[in-house]
């Protein structure tokens, strides 16, 4: 900007900027102090920011082996959705960036749409059909429905990074004589790589933090992380410090994730209507 | 554009996406509506049978449904204005020349990816807790008596956590608008001699129109189906205070087993969605040119 | 080798007909620009050709071959296209390889003829790079490369150079001269630019609408122009159009002169008039001359030619170089 900033604006800025930002991080940053500190240290009256560290509520969060079957479950639920909507996906994305009809507006907004129907509205006959065919609780069945109901933000957002690759380059693999799958392999995934790397990472992110059906449909078997730091809504009494480590345990991976990935997933998000 | 052989390919290669969605979304829906008609209840299926539109006046005619409706709306706008106001005002705070901006972005967008389960357990334990929490701590500090944020003003708590997850997203996504602005634009309009608000007015809101529609849609996909954060906060009360749509569903389905008026519930929900939805594709639908 | 004959081409996009029906016959070895303005439909005859569009009603042949079914990899044709279309994943190699790649070909010969081909384009430092890490020009000479690679029977050219800059526009269009005189193969070469039709072909098809106006030598077309349309597309200034009495004593409807076929004096001569722009390019000078009788013309006048704005001058037409056209616009 040709207008000049003081230093005391920017100063300013500066500081206001770092306030609101370490407020909106302060809970965050709550839950893990909190995680370190001893059950009768976290509710201290007031609050403790000095306090000697410990690692006990780690150890007994881990020990209780049923920490690691729901974080597994979520690792499977999400990772395995995600790769599942992709194969359905990616085709879909390239018919429909590379040889519209008149018609693919409307398809993809129709895809939108359905995005829009409110899980509740088809809870009864989702977790009627799951337990009469075995799959209520199951991973197998949460992966599925979660692949679709994130199916169609995968598809508008490949839709949207493959765009963006020029078609003449898919032509020209097609005179240099490369088959269809040729071209797909070859030419359109390399180029499309950060945008499918993205839309995988939102995906993951969005089917980790899922708590609808994750919480409608599974029980003890297939339950995810969310599930297991839902039923600490119950207990009363001691357990913030053991609450807060198994938070930090099950938001750590994404958090991290997701601060890495985040410029993309911001124009992934907005299916490239907002640069 | 293609050959005919390009584009046998797409339809066939478009295929499998089109049906699984079709039938994710008709066939269920489809046995929504059926069941909507039907007397089950999962805790006596013997009595199974045509209800009429009985379900349907025994939901609306339930006192809760009207607070529901009102709650789930109160909630999507609630957020949605909180956002969005929010989001604009740290759009541009961000979009200085802030020392650190990378850092101060990443403490921004963090609550964006805490799953719901675990930000609203934070919240309602560490901050809203009207004896441990930090807030009753402030104030404690401050002389007032505390308050017990859940029995007083579930809703209202409600709508703090789950703005506090979305502010992020909304942040980013402005930010991200307000960065692509014209500078040439801007100090034309020096130029001209505008005034900062005139510039905000005239140049940077409709700018940033177009993102801002893009947060409501999106936003309001999910801010209809709010659940986590009512099912361990409040559980829908005290009394049906803080009950939505989505948590009555719930609450008939899988509390009461009744099938039937779950059904008619999200019948109801669908037409509630469908009608947010197509006003909103009328607006946005232009604006998301693909 | 590659001889592409086209009969009664047809291409509608829905219910716009883009080429109403085009008849075309290029000889083996030739080099042929499709020249027209912008919208006349001459990168979708190309990419007809190509087969990156299927044709409506008609038929291609290929060195007598009807390819007007088959893909585009069959046709044995290889293109270069207007934003150079390279693999930005891959390194210059990978890119020149990859038609060699699929086509099966085992990695030694492939390397021999990557090589080879970056030698006769100065490539041959630049294998290792990725195409962003290359200037305009590179790009389109590794373009080039890929596209010669794998021996085709015919080259086509979508506006090549029209992203290039002036100055390596002229050094381009040397080059792809050349190496058809060096490969001797059919080139199919499309550009909205009159000069480099004018310069690079041997023969031009010049069309408008979708239709072929005329087809011939470059210079055939400079000085027989088939009608008013392809009299003012080719040649640059464009040529004078006079429709007033002037063209009636002449014994036409309409008359045409070039800038280059006219006097200019500053004592007398046919028509007189006010120098309202004045070129100076060195070489040449351009005077915008607005004249009484007929309405603003240009001429084209040695580089020394010392007028100015606002000067008076006279203009007369070199009547031996006069185009005349009919009520239709026809020449004659």
């Amino acid at each position: 900007m040709a207008r000049k900033i003081t230093i005391q604006h920017q100063l300013g800025f500066t500081l206001l900027a770092w306030f609101l930002g370490l407020l909106m991080f302060f809970p965050i940053f709550w839950m893990i102090l909190t995680s370190f500190k001893t059950e009768i240290d976290a509710i201290a009256s007031p609050p403790l920011v000095v306090f000697s560290v410990t690692l006990e509520n780690y150890i007994e969060v881990l020990s209780r082996s049923n920490y690691l079957k729901f974080f597994s479950n979520s690792v499977i639920i999400a990772g395995g959705s995600t790769l599942l909507a992709l194969v359905v996906a990616i085709p879909s994305a390239w018919a429909m960036a590379f040889s519209p009809t008149r018609h693919t507006k409307n398809v993809l907004m129709w895809m939108l749409s359905t995005k829009m129907m409110p899980p509740v509205g088809v809870l009864v006959p989702i977790y009627l059909s799951l337990k009469y065919m075995g799959l209520l609780d199951t991973r197998f069945g949460l992966t599925i429905i979660m692949m679709l109901i994130n199916l169609p933000i995968i598809i508008w957002m490949l839709y949207t990074y493959f765009k963006e690759i020029p078609s003449e380059i898919l032509e020209a693999s097609r005179m240099d004589g490369a088959k269809l799958w040729q071209e797909i392999i070859f030419v359109l995934l390399p180029m499309a790589l950060p945008g499918i790397a993205s839309t995988m990472l939102l995906n993951i992110i969005l089917a980790w933090n899922e708590a609808f059906w994750t919480l409608n449909l599974t029980a003890a078997n297939a339950a995810t992380l969310t599930a297991f730091i839902a039923s600490y809504s119950s207990p009363e009494g001691l357990f913030w410090a053991k609450l807060s480590a198994a938070s930090t345990m099950a938001i750590a991976p994404i958090l991290i994730l997701g601060w890495f990935s985040q410029k993309q997933l911001v124009t992934g998000l907005t299916f490239g209507a907002v640069k | 554009m293609a050959t005919t052989q390009t584009k046998t390919l797409s339809r066939i290669m478009n295929l499998p996406a089109i049906v699984l969605l079709f039938i994710w979304m008709i066939v269920p829906l489809t046995m929504t509506i059926y069941y909507s008609f039907q007397r089950y209840n999962l805790l006596n299926p013997s009595r199974r049978g045509f209800n009429g539109w009985f379900n349907y006046e025994f939901f609306i005619t339930d006192p809760a449904f009207f607070a529901a409706i009102g709650n789930t709306l109160l909630l999507v706008t609630g957020v949605l204005a909180i956002t969005i106001i929010g989001g604009v005002l740290l759009g541009l705070l961000l979009n200085q020349a802030i020392l650190g901006r990378g850092i101060v972005r990443i403490l921004f967008i963090s609550p964006f990816f805490i799953m719901p389960t675990v930000s609203a357990l934070i919240w309602k334990n560490m901050l809203m807790n009207p004896i441990y929490g930090i807030f009753a701590h402030i104030s404690e500090f401050f002389g007032v008596p505390p308050t017990d944020f859940f029995a007083v003003i579930p809703l209202l708590s409600i709508v703090i956590i789950v703005a506090w997850q979305w502010l992020p997203f909304a942040t980013l996504i402005l930010l991200t608008a307000l960065q692509s602005l014209d500078q040439e634009q801007q100090e034309a309009a020096d130029m001209d001699g505008a005034g900062i608000f005139s510039k905000f007015y005239y140049i940077t809101l409709p700018h940033m129109s177009r993102a801002i529609t893009v947060v409501i849609l999106i936003e309001t996909i999910f801010l209809l189906s709010i659940f986590a954060e009512i099912l361990v906060t409040t559980n829908g009360g005290p009394g049906t205070a803080s009950t939505n749509l989505t948590y009555m569903v719930y609450n008939r389905a899988l509390l009461q087993y009744d099938i039937g008026g779950a059904s008619a519930g999200g019948v109801i929900a669908v037409i509630l969605a469908n009608i947010v939805a197509i006003f909103l594709i009328r607006s946005v639908g232009k604006n998301l040119e693909a | 080798m590659g001889k592409i004959h086209l009969e009664k081409v047809n291409k509608c996009f829905g219910d716009i007909e883009v080429i109403p029906s085009i008849d075309l016959e290029i000889e083996d070895g030739e080099f042929v620009v499709f020249v027209g303005p912008s919208g006349c439909g001459k990168s979708t005859l190309l990419r007809l050709i190509a087969g990156l569009e299927d044709l409506t009603s008609g038929k291609i042949f290929i060195n007598g071959q009807d390819v007007s079914n088959s893909a585009p990899a069959k046709r044995q044709l290889a293109m270069v296209f207007q934003s150079y279309a390279l693999y930005p994943h891959m390194t210059v190699y990978k890119n020149i390889a990859f038609p060699l790649k699929m086509a099966g070909i085992d990695k030694s010969e492939i390397d021999k003829k990557v090589k080879a081909a970056a030698k006769v384009l100065n490539l041959t430092d630049y294998l290792e790079r990725t195409p962003g890490q290359l200037s305009g020009g590179q790009r389109q000479r590794v373009a080039i490369g890929r596209a010669i690679v794998r021996q085709p029977s015919a080259f086509l050219f979508d506006e090549p150079l029209s992203n290039l800059d002036a100055a390596l526009r002229v050094n381009m269009r040397v080059e792809i001269t050349d190496l058809h005189k060096q490969l001797k193969r059919t080139m199919i070469y499309v550009t909205h630019d009159q000069v480099e039709a004018m310069t690079m072909a041997d023969r031009i098809v010049v069309l408008q609408a979708g239709n072929v106006e005329q087809f011939g030598t470059p210079l055939d077309i400079y000085n027989n122009p088939i009608n008013k349309f392809v009299a003012g597309f080719i040649g640059s200034p464009k040529m004078n159009f006079i429709s007033v009495h002037d063209a009636k004593q002449l014994g036409a409807f309409e008359i045409g002169i070039r800038p280059e076929h006219m006097n200019i004096s500053k004592t007398e001569g046919r028509w007189r008039g006010v120098v309202t722009v004045a070129e100076h390019l060195g070489s040449d000078t351009f005077l915008h001359v607005k004249t009484e009788g007929i309405g603003t013309i240009v001429t084209r006048g040695d580089g020394e030619l010392n007028i100015n704005y606002g000067d008076i001058v006279y203009v007369t037409p070199n009547l031996n170089k006069i185009y005349r056209f009919n009520e239709k616009g026809l020449s004659f």
